[in-house]
């Protein structure tokens, strides 16, 4: 029997992953059990003054919103990069097509940000358009509301969805696909039957590394957004930044992290269960 | 009998269309930057070429490559310690058993499951409780927080279409683990390894967020440079700044077709 190297290998990774990561989230979930101190900080002393302080309407509406805008910048994205991944995978030109998704996905997303208000600001050029064709008479505002906050988050988290996508996509045996048709599939039964369940943990990615991201935003909202879409990040960002209220921003935190969290976790529950549905089918087939 | 073409899902006609309509939506505002950046004036409106912008990008925006040196150099130092660290650490989860394992994989995996915005936070928290300076320091550190659990997740994917039995052969035949290490694990994990640094690099070059709070005065990156500018509305600096880093995508891009493999599965 060799020696265990285990811990000696790991050892770099335990150390740093313990002190700066879970030292500091120990340290947020105590803080919002503290007491606010009036000059910024806390007082060592127990308080929940922060926990009642997220019963606040005002808290309560953003919460809304920012599911709100994940769910529906998430639907989007999946609706547009399945199908798009699916193109991909069975295309003559797969890497062609991949290095199409890598440059906007490599290119910085503040830039990409800011290509939309260059189009759609008051004085972008959709409005110039509009005015030179004589459509209206006035620049209109297209940005700074919720739906160009949902519509610029889907935007600049699509290439990380439609990426994973295409590598479990290009991963499935399509001959199966043809198979169901044979045996008298529709076209559309066929994918929904077939390809979609099989294809589930690329969806699973694809929504983590979409939802995750938008759930817990801060520049997009700032960016595009109006004072209907302010979002969870923004109150944290304004509680730490300008009121420094800090135990109050750690509980809004822990409010975010288990918002995100339930969201994952019933995603991958309901996405387990498909899958689960799709072995049993196998094995009694078997 | 149905009749049905059986070549109709060779053709594949409506995600032709989705895909086509993802296309316009990249590449349409891209495209708009590159002319935009070559426009004389400041407007929207097309006014003649004119490389203005570009000169003042190189020649008058010194701010802004004091802040491309620095987050070059972040990007640099955070993916070669990430690398190292998470390398080893997904040789270590892979193939041994110990305690704490369960800890580890848990702590490492969570800030893949976390807004980027709890670990900017918590960490300014802890470097302010701690008294510790905001700087270039604490960006790096808090880049290579959140660039370790890539690494070690794509490593241990590469790990994982690894032949055990060589390793054991090695032993048998007298290897000391180092030599296991260097000659037959590092070399065998080596295409894994470069997916996870090059991640490691572009995801600490771009990430604005967790850099966001844990900067301090004149400690400035890229990302922060350029959301400082937009904020205030359309500058045609940018614009020309936008056209550089389309470039260096595609530079990353096609260097980084070879290792996507480990990245995405």
């Amino acid at each position: 029997m060799k020696k265990n190297y285990g811990q000696i290998y790991t050892a770099p990774l335990l150390i740093w992953i313990t002190v700066f990561f879970v030292v500091p989230i120990a340290i947020i979930l105590m803080f919002s059990f503290l007491k606010k101190d009036v000059h910024g900080g806390v007082e060592l002393k127990f308080s929940i003054a922060a926990y009642k302080a997220l019963f606040n309407p005002y808290i309560i509406k953003v919460a809304f919103s920012t599911i709100f805008i994940s769910i529906m910048a998430t639907l989007i994205i999946v609706f547009l990069a399945l199908p798009t991944a699916y193109y991909m995978a069975r295309s003559k030109f797969k890497d062609f097509l991949m290095l199409l998704i890598i440059i906007p996905f490599w290119t910085n997303f503040l830039i990409r940000i800011y290509a939309w208000i260059a189009i759609l600001g008051n004085n972008g050029i959709l409005n110039n358009i509009l005015l030179k064709l004589g459509l209206t008479d006035h620049n209109i505002q297209f940005l700074y509301n919720q739906w160009t906050v949902i519509i610029v988050m889907a935007y600049t988290y699509l290439p990380f969805a439609i990426l994973p996508l295409f590598s479990t996509i290009e991963k499935f045996d399509f001959s199966l696909l043809e198979a169901a048709r044979d045996l008298g599939a529709t076209k559309t039964k066929a994918i929904l039957k077939i390809l979609l369940p099989n294809v589930m943990p690329g969806i699973t990615t694809a929504v983590l590394f979409t939802f995750i991201p938008v759930i817990g935003n801060y520049a997009v909202p700032q960016l595009v957004g109006g004072s209907d879409s302010i979002m969870i990040g923004n109150i944290i960002t304004h509680e730490i930044m300008k009121t420094r209220n800090w135990p109050l921003a750690s509980s809004i935190s822990l409010v975010l992290t288990v918002l995100s969290t339930i969201g994952v976790m019933l995603f991958m529950y309901m996405t387990r269960s498909k899958t689960d549905n799709l072995r049993k089918v196998r094995e009694d087939a078997v | 009998m149905r009749k049905h073409n059986p070549k109709a899902f060779k053709r594949n006609t409506v995600s032709l269309y989705f895909f086509i309509v993802t296309m316009v939506i990249f590449y349409l505002p891209l495209i708009i930057l590159i002319v935009l950046s070559f426009n004389a004036t400041k407007g929207i409106s097309w006014d003649g070429f004119s490389l203005r912008w570009y000169n003042e990008l190189f020649f008058k925006s010194s701010k802004l490559w004091t802040a491309f040196g620095n987050t070059m150099l972040i990007a640099l130092l955070a993916a070669t310690i990430s690398t190292v660290i998470g390398t080893l650490g997904g040789i270590g989860l892979y193939w041994f058993k110990f305690r704490m394992k369960k800890y580890i994989e848990i702590a490492s995996y969570l800030p893949l499951i976390l807004p980027e915005i709890i670990i900017g936070i918590s960490l300014l928290i802890f470097f302010s409780g701690i008294k510790f300076k905001l700087g270039l320091i604490t960006i790096l550190i808090a880049h290579i927080t959140f660039c370790l659990p890539y690494v070690l997740f794509i490593v241990m994917a590469r790990l994982a279409e690894f032949d055990y039995s060589i390793i054991e052969a090695a032993h048998d035949l007298g290897a000391r683990e180092r030599d296991t290490l260097l000659k037959i694990i590092i070399p065998v994990a080596l295409p894994g390894v470069a997916s996870g640094f090059l991640m490691a690099f572009t995801l600490s070059l771009d990430d604005f967020l967790i850099t966001f709070f844990v900067s301090g005065k004149g400690s400035s990156t890229l990302p922060l440079e350029i959301y400082n500018m937009i904020r205030f509305g359309v500058s045609p600096v940018v614009n020309a700044l936008s056209v550089i880093l389309i470039v260096g995508s595609l530079a990353l891009g096609l260097l980084s077709k070879k290792f996507y493999k480990y990245m995405f599965s």
